[in-house]
């Protein structure tokens, strides 16, 4: 059995989506148990699989016995074994979290929206788990496609925006194939592990090099990294609030890691960071990301959208640091894939439980939560010390090894990125908390009287647990970091990046 | 130096967390509730004190949570400063809740449970600044207490609190976010350890220029100890309630400022490393300008509680200034000031509450007469008042005696004239609340010839308070035994 997990965690919940586009004709109330069935076992497969991978090692999973290169071949490894983790675990826990705001927001397409979510998800896990280049192609396009479904499902504008995320998505997707082409001309393999064994003779190939930014510049635009993320804050925003919980914490992130998959694995380390000499000005172009993103949030007055331009930073912050070309920078990227994606989907989370309550996300709709949804808001409170970096969140963490491999390579500006984008974290998430704290007081609160309070009206426990879950995660992950580093993570990067 | 291995600083420090819950859930009961801050604020004084012995003897006490780094860890180290700081803040607040029940029952206060829980978390706070064993665990308790200060200072809830807390957090976060932070990576990439050692962890690692800038990034990054220019926030946080300005912002959280500067110059740098650099002189030369700016500025504020925040301004300069000097007697002024100050300043806060209660008059210019309705209070009010200045037979005169020791021992004549002239200020903006208060013709006098004090629960914790800052005239060996023990000479 653990020796099919590779297996296991992709055709389970591909068959459960098939599953699942069936009972929705029958009844609609068998939707979400499959669902949870079938993300349930990938979770379980990808703890597993994790748990293998630290005890034995690398995990080459031929699919049907065929041998790579010819076959696809499922590569595991302390990289992505660890993504796979964070990716099953976050969709598990937003598919339960969001059953209720699910069957408040659109009960006539229940069917539906679990058979794309789940389907994404095996996308997703796909993306991680293989180790064929093409094969990554495919499983992208998967999880695109039912993204801009499910992102089209939502507010009036969704449609629009969601469209507009197709093209770039599209456009995106293109130019990775057209790298992988490239790659496949040049090589002649599709197996990401044969393309490393055969490129060394062909670095100074211009080939490689056009292969290599064309893909690069693909993964970029559907990760959204500046000034490529126009796509990102509208469709993130009007998507509905378990859609857009799914989406915002793990596809950016899911990017990252294709993104620091081609570095180390399929064009190596020694041709992106030494051959090529472009690390410089990537650094500065995430330098540009964090600051540009934190500016850009500045600017909103709406919750949700104001977290879709932190995202844009965050991406910044992951991109420059796997950039920076060191070990510690490199780890603090890793590391920041798994916190990133605790804490979007914790702020999400708390989004939607404001929507599920307060039918709203705009400034003026938080006010006076903190009397109305005291256990959300202490989770947003979490989720917003994480983002700022106060230990011992582990937000704080990784931008510790962030900074440190700044220091390191002698970057300052990506430091002075790091720390300005911190700094604006505070303005930006102190202003809603004053908000939500304040603002019901001001005109009818007389000092030295005892009013009645307001009374409480929290979102139901179905999603304030899975929310608590996420929040504790948050301060457990920060106090156990070392262990993930010198467990985990220390075995992703290749011994040649000091 | 001999070390044990005990999980007693992280029970001190949980004391006060673990009962945050319990706290919450009993917020129909208040009596029940204040009767738990009682049991938590016992418990963990006791856990500290019975820590004492051990430390008197020279051994430390270490504990580590988590270890994410070499030489980065979750880590509790008590050792002589750290009890003494600890030895304060968790003696004062038992006297504190007291007054805090006086205070807040008798202003009809709103929102008492949130009051009393981030009370708590910010005592847990301080504890865990006062026993921390590197820089990281200091900066994670030193943050933690910005934010659980957050609410206090907003209590009213009301536009002018709402100012405050936002001037409150961009000065203290934004600091420490924008200096500490990379002052820390930066030491880390250099030493490869945060650990606070006794000769610091940066000796011999750097050249001066970036010896220079990390010393003035951490000393204005702990912005808490409010040395000009980034003082502005704690007059605007005096409009939190008496409380939370006696025990915080007089005791607790300036003085984990000061505290903490405390470790950058003993335990990051090294004093060995400060005198071949001269890099003290700099230190003393910033503080000393607060405190004559600050003194200044006193003189000058007609609200007592405003006057009482610049006061303490220029008090924790004196611990800073005292530390700079780089002298053994100067040193040990430094760390006697934490304690004495505390004792003085807090009674005089519990004063300028207990009038606010009693008759609702927070300026001083209102208080002409209050000796003859309030003799108890204005008393202990002059007490505090002698504490603070620095003379017998009061805890304050100590410390001052060794500040000024310390100047002679460094040879810094400039700092002398500056503590004597800074006490003379002190003295100018104390005692004339004091002549006023008692001696006024019965036509200048706007009270009504008749005792009326505030209720006990205001008036027990200052009288207690004020005899404590006299006893520690005639026993001050324990404070003077840490500090000297801390110094290790």
């Amino acid at each position: 059995m653990s020796q099919q997990y590779p297996a296991l965690l992709v055709v389970v919940p591909l068959l459960a989506a098939l599953v699942i586009c069936g009972a929705g004709w029958v009844n609609k109330r068998l939707c979400f148990p499959i669902a949870v069935a079938g993300l349930g076992v990938a979770a379980y497969s990808c703890i597993g699989l994790l748990l293998r991978v630290l005890d034995e090692g690398v995990i080459v999973y031929k699919l049907g016995g065929w041998d790579p290169p010819m076959g696809i071949a499922y590569y595991v490894d302390h990289l992505n074994g660890l993504v796979l983790v964070v990716v099953s675990v976050v969709a598990l826990l937003n598919l339960i979290a969001s059953k209720k705001s699910v069957a408040q927001e659109f009960p006539d397409k229940i069917g539906p929206f679990y058979a794309l979510y789940v389907l994404m998800v095996t996308g997703l896990l796909g993306i991680v788990v293989t180790g064929d280049a093409f094969n990554l192609y495919v499983l992208l396009e998967i999880a695109s496609l039912t993204g801009y479904g499910l992102l089209a499902m939502g507010e009036d504008r969704a449609p629009l925006a969601a469209l507009n995320y197709l093209y770039m998505g599209t456009i995106g997707a293109c130019f990775y194939l057209l790298g992988v082409g490239y790659l496949y001309i040049i090589t002649g393999s599709l197996n990401m592990v044969d393309i490393a064994r055969i490129l060394p003779s062909l670095y100074q190939s211009k080939a490689v090099l056009g292969a290599f930014m064309i893909c690069m510049v693909g993964v970029w635009l559907k990760m959204a990294f500046f000034p490529l993320h126009a796509w990102l804050p509208n469709a993130y925003t009007y998507a509905s609030s378990a859609a857009s919980s799914l989406i915002a914490p793990l596809v950016t992130k899911v990017m990252i890691y294709v993104m620091i998959r081609l570095i180390l694995t399929v064009f190596t380390p020694e041709f992106a960071f030494n051959i090529l000499a472009v690390s410089e000005p990537i650094v500065w172009l995430a330098v540009i990301a964090i600051v540009m993103g934190a500016i850009l949030a500045l600017g909103e007055r709406n919750l949700k959208k104001m977290l879709t331009y932190i995202i844009i930073a965050e991406v910044g912050y992951m991109v420059g640091g796997a950039w920076l070309g060191n070990r510690v920078g490199m780890t603090g990227a890793i590391l920041h894939i798994v916190n990133d994606a605790l804490m979007t989907l914790c702020l999400f989370l708390v989004v939607g439980n404001i929507v599920h309550k307060v039918k709203g996300y705009a400034f003026e709709d938080l006010k006076g939560l903190f009397r109305k949804m005291p256990f959300t808001m202490c989770a947003f409170v979490v989720g917003a010390l994480s983002i700022i970096g106060v230990p011992p969140t582990c937000g704080f963490f990784s931008k510790w090894y962030l900074i440190s491999g700044a220091i390191q390579a002698g970057h300052y500006a990506f430091m002075v990125a790091l720390l300005f984008s911190s700094l604006v974290n505070v303005v930006l998430f102190f202003r809603i908390i004053e908000i939500a704290f304040f603002e019901p007081f001001t005109d009818h609160h007389a000092h030295g009287h005892d009013h009645q309070p307001e009374p409480i009206d929290e979102a139901p426990l179905t999603m304030l647990v899975p929310l608590w879950i996420v929040a504790a995660a948050l301060v457990i992950v920060g106090i156990y970091t070392g262990d993930i580093v010198n467990n985990i993570i220390q075995f992703a990067i290749p011994e040649g990046i000091i | 130096m001999e070390t044990i291995t005990s999980i007693k600083p992280l029970l001190a420090v949980l004391a006060s967390l673990l009962v945050v819950p319990i706290l919450v859930t009993s917020t129909r009961l208040p009596n029940v509730r204040e009767a738990w801050t009682f049991v938590a604020a016992a418990a963990k004084f006791l856990i500290v004190l019975s820590m004492l012995p051990t430390v008197l003897k020279g051994t430390e006490i270490v504990y580590t949570v988590a270890e994410f780094l070499p030489g980065a860890a979750i880590k509790f180290r008590v050792d002589a400063l750290g009890m003494l700081f600890a030895l304060v803040s968790s003696s004062l607040w038992i006297v504190t809740s007291a007054y805090s029940i006086g205070y807040m029952r008798g202003l009809k206060e709103h929102s008492q449970t949130r009051y009393f829980c981030y009370f708590a978390i910010c005592l847990s706070a301080t504890i865990g600044v006062a026993f921390s064993a590197n820089l990281l665990t200091l900066y994670l308790f030193y943050e933690m207490l910005s934010l659980a200060t957050y609410p206090l200072v907003c209590h009213h809830q009301d536009p002018e609190a709402r100012k405050s807390g936002r001037k409150y957090l961009l000065y203290v976060v934004g600091t420490s976010i924008a200096f500490v932070l990379p002052a820390m990576l930066i030491s880390y990439n250099l030493a490869g350890t945060l650990e606070f050692a006794k000769q610091g962890f940066l000796a011999g690692t750097g050249s001066k220029n970036l010896m220079m800038l990390l010393l003035v990034l951490l000393v204005f990054g702990f912005a808490k100890v409010a040395i000009m220019p980034f003082h502005a926030w704690l007059p605007a946080a005096m409009v939190a309630p008496t409380p939370v300005s006696a025990l915080l912002h007089a005791v607790a959280v300036v003085k984990v400022g000061a505290f903490s500067i405390l470790r950058v110059i003993t335990g990051v740098f090294g004093t060995d490393l400060l005198l071949n650099l001269h890099l003290g002189t700099l230190v003393c030369y910033i503080a000393a300008f607060t405190v004559i700016v600050a003194s200044l500025i006193a003189l000058t504020q007609d609200e007592l509680k405003r006057r009482l925040a610049f006061s303490t301004i220029g008090q924790l300069s004196y611990i800073v200034l005292g530390i700079a000097l780089l002298s053994p007697k100067g040193m040990i002024g430094g760390m006697t000031h934490i304690a004495m100050h505390a004792f003085g300043k807090i009674t005089l806060f519990f004063c300028a509450g207990a009038i606010a209660v009693a008759t609702g008059k927070k300026y001083v210019s209102q208080m002409v007469g209050i000796g003859k309705r309030m003799p108890v209070t204005m008393i202990a009010f002059f007490i505090g008042s002698l504490s603070v200045i620095g003379l017998p037979p009061t805890g304050g005169f100590f410390s001052k005696w060794y500040l000024v020791l310390g100047t002679l021992q460094a040879d810094q004549m400039p700092m002398l004239i500056v503590l004597l002239g800074s006490s003379l200020l002190n003295a100018a903006y104390f005692l004339p609340i004091v002549y006023k208060a008692f001696f006024c013709t019965p036509e200048e006098s706007m009270f009504e010839n008749r005792i009326e004090e505030a209720p006990p629960w205001c008036v027990v914790p200052l009288v207690v308070t004020a005899v404590c800052s006299i006893v520690l005239f005639f026993y001050p060996t324990v404070f003077l035994n840490l500090a000297t023990l801390a110094i290790g000479k």
